[in-house]
């Protein structure tokens, strides 16, 4: 397990996934330190990378734009991304840019993980 | 209004440099305006967010990363259609480019960025972006307040022999652009 500051609470694994759990406010300012840690966790190529958005106040259109990076980067080597934890604020962004249908969202980290 | 939360005069100017850091000063200032008008949760989140989008253009886009370049961004309550509206003026020193040009990229197109303006467009009910003289553009959006959720003492005041709906007349300016 591995303890973050920031925006980035904690990157842990569960059997063949890596679970990143962020927190805060997801924006352009918090993007760099997201996305630098998603990035290390799909070089691992683990089969599911979980994202849990539980603590995630607010996520904006560059938290978006990570996300969307990240899947392809998992979806290159095989790999399944599944989001779960959306509050209902963060989720209408999603609603909003009409990518709701495009991730697999789960409403808990052990739906994710059983995904 | 409780003296906890003490009413924001109108119109609110707030005066940052281009730090990403400062995007949040922008927002805590566009939810309190939001919530002084009437807006709901979900609409004050959503303007918010539109607004941020705006901000993060302007820094992303038109300062192409470069800190310490200033960005106004003016809260003004005005009054639209009989209801009141927030209407959100941003002004920056940055390249210009043609507002024609500007639109949202089509969401069939799953990629990392250009969502920024389709939230803006989707969020606000009015968005115009122009040349700035001598230099930088300038970006206004308004939203109206809801119908269904403009609380009862920002309704308009009843014309006289009307029947009144009680409280005050809306803190809002007359209906400007």
């Amino acid at each position: 397990m591995t303890e973050e500051s920031g925006t980035v609470k904690e990157v842990r694994h569960r059997g063949s996934a890596t679970v990143v759990a962020l927190a805060g406010e997801v924006d352009l300012h918090h993007t760099p330190e997201v996305h630098k840690v998603l990035v290390a966790a799909c070089q691992e190529q683990p089969r599911k990378i979980v994202i849990n958005l539980e603590a995630v106040r607010y996520l904006d259109s560059s938290g978006i734009g990570t996300l969307v990076e990240v899947f392809r980067r998992v979806n290159a080597y095989g790999g399944k991304l599944v989001l779960c934890g959306l509050n209902d604020r963060v989720l209408s962004v999603f609603e909003i840019t009409k990518l709701d249908k495009f991730f697999k969202i789960c409403g808990t980290e052990a739906e994710a993980l059983s995904a | 209004m409780s003296a906890a939360s003490p009413e924001p005069d109108f119109p609110q100017v707030v005066r940052v440099t281009s730090e990403t850091a400062n995007i949040t000063i922008v927002r805590s200032a566009v939810l309190a305006a939001a919530k002084q008008i009437g807006f709901d949760e979900s609409d004050v989140s959503a303007i918010a967010l539109a607004i941020d989008e705006a901000v993060t253009n302007v820094i992303r886009h038109g300062y192409e990363g470069r800190a310490g370049q200033p960005i106004e961004v003016r809260l003004d309550c005005v009054q639209r259609d009989g209801v009141p509206a927030l209407q959100v003026t941003i002004c920056d020193c940055a390249r210009q480019v043609d507002p024609t040009t500007i639109s949202g990229r089509n969401l069939e197109d799953i990629r990392p960025g250009g969502l920024g303006t389709h939230i803006i467009r989707t969020v606000m009910d009015e968005v115009e972006y122009s040349m700035r003289q001598p230099m930088g553009m300038q970006l206004r959006v308004l939203k109206k307040l809801n119908a269904s959720s403009v609380p009862v003492s920002r309704l308009p005041r009843p014309a006289a022999g009307q029947p009144s709906q009680g409280g005050t007349q809306t803190p809002c300016a007359k209906e400007s652009s």
